[in-house]
């Protein structure tokens, strides 16, 4: 991260105003508000169906808005959705992991296409002893630290992580918060949906559909 | 970490070199569609019994036909399987226009059943009889029909992702599109065979390839950002 240390309060770096989301015929989405600024952290929270991770995916844009504007660093990210795409690392709440390869080669074109080192990053979940197994024979919980190690490894300023906690142990949570924690303090921002909570001291909270 | 140091060629080829990977990984997957080729292809002197004569003149047909319906086998998991596991989504935010990312799958498509399907088509037109003269005709059209037809079916399987029965209407899409390629191939050969001039029937196969390689990655890629909304 080359950004420079800025003295607070940071300008806000993602902006959205006025987010409303529909779909299918369901309003899930509507007059939402956010900002977030350089090492900023969002909480998602909300019972099931609320639209975290709708907005998750809007956030990313991959899911079109229906009104409201979605603004990096002052400029519309629609404007340029593959320069939008190149600044986010998206955690779905499927590991999207290919069952026949092997760990590092799962992991290839995120290196590719962010330049990052595979076993640093599989290092940092403590996958890297694991690294040349296929897939299919991981627990859910190494598969999503996998998912998490994808998303280090893609060097991106914007983390929008849908419940990274899921199948996590206590250890692996640890080591999540560190990541997190060492990726805010490089100036990156974080949003994430969960129910259960995470290790992101002072993020905002945004409970949603309540 | 301000922006991803690679570039559109070399996201292109990583995303093409991934497909590629999963290919050489399900291998038997890869080839199943050749066999499938190459078996069609050798139930016709059964059903038909075995007149060299007929045979021969069937054999341009015969082998173009085959080869539609191969290229058909693997188009159901083409985007269907990135769908299921989630990948889609990675791919769609891998910082190519959809589009690019549509080319970059049809052309590994092509590259693990196309190009297999253009070895196999040697062997069995001259197992049909077909004059060697005429081989490297067949071959320059299978060359040409096998691109179109990688382009076709991955646009109609994006057109179908997320749709129930998607795999049944897959065909119903793409074979009436194929026709044009079908009729120009088969034609060229007939063309070679009867000591005519086939070049027009191959330059109209090549139009229809120019037609097809900037409109199908637009409409598959449209159809990726569909589904995965």
């Amino acid at each position: 991260m080359t950004l420079p240390a800025e003295p607070a309060p940071s300008p806000p770096l993602l902006q959205a105003t006025g987010l409303a989301i529909l779909r299918g015929e369901r309003l899930v989405l509507a007059g939402l508000d956010l900002e977030l600024g350089r090492g900023g952290a969002l909480l998602l929270t909300g019972p099931n169906g609320a639209g975290k991770s709708t907005l998750l995916r809007a956030l990313a844009g991959l899911c079109p808005l229906d009104a409201g504007r979605l603004l990096w660093n002052g400029l519309d990210v629609f404007a340029d959705p593959a320069a939008h795409a190149g600044r986010i690392a998206h955690l779905g709440h499927q590991d999207a992991l290919k069952p026949g390869l092997t760990l590092r080669e799962n992991l290839l074109l995120a290196a590719a296409l962010g330049g990052g080192d595979i076993a640093a990053s599989l290092d940092l979940f403590g996958l890297l002893a694991l690294a040349g197994l296929p897939a299919r024979l991981l627990s859910a919980g190494q598969r999503r630290r996998a998912a998490l190690a994808r998303v280090h490894l893609l060097g991106a300023p914007l983390w929008l992580l849908d419940e990274p906690s899921l199948g996590l142990d206590h250890a692996a949570l640890d080591r999540l918060g560190a990541v997190l924690a060492t990726h805010r303090a490089a100036g990156g921002l974080v949003v994430a949906a969960t129910h259960v909570g995470l290790p992101l001291p002072d993020a905002f909270v945004l409970r949603l559909g309540a | 970490m301000s922006g991803r140091p690679a570039g559109a060629v070399a996201r292109f080829r990583a995303v093409l070199g991934r497909d590629l990977r999963l290919s050489a990984r399900h291998a038997a997957d890869t080839l199943a569609a050749t066999l499938f080729f190459l078996l069609a292809g050798a139930l016709f002197p059964l059903a038909l019994g075995p007149s060299p004569e007929l045979l021969r003149r069937m054999a341009p047909g015969i082998v173009w036909v085959c080869a539609l319906l191969a290229a058909l086998l693997p188009l159901d998991r083409l985007f269907g399987a990135e769908l299921e596991d989630g990948s889609l989504d990675q791919l769609m935010l891998c910082g190519l226009p959809a589009p690019a990312v549509a080319l970059a799958k049809i052309a590994a498509h092509w590259l693990c059943t196309g190009l297999p399907l253009l070895l196999a088509a040697a062997p069995l037109g001259l197992m049909l009889g077909l004059p060697v003269p005429t081989l490297p005709v067949l071959l320059a059209g299978l060359g040409l029909g096998t691109m179109v037809l990688s382009l076709l079916g991955g646009m109609a399987a994006a057109i179908v992702l997320g749709a129930r029965r998607g795999g049944v209407l897959l065909p119903l899409l793409v074979l009436p599109l194929a026709t044009p390629a079908l009729i120009f191939g088969a034609a060229a050969v007939d063309a070679a065979q009867a000591g005519l001039d086939w070049h027009p029937d191959l330059l109209l196969l090549g139009a229809f390839l120019a037609g097809a390689l900037p409109a199908c990655p637009l409409a598959a890629g449209a159809g990726l950002r569909a589904a995965s909304e």
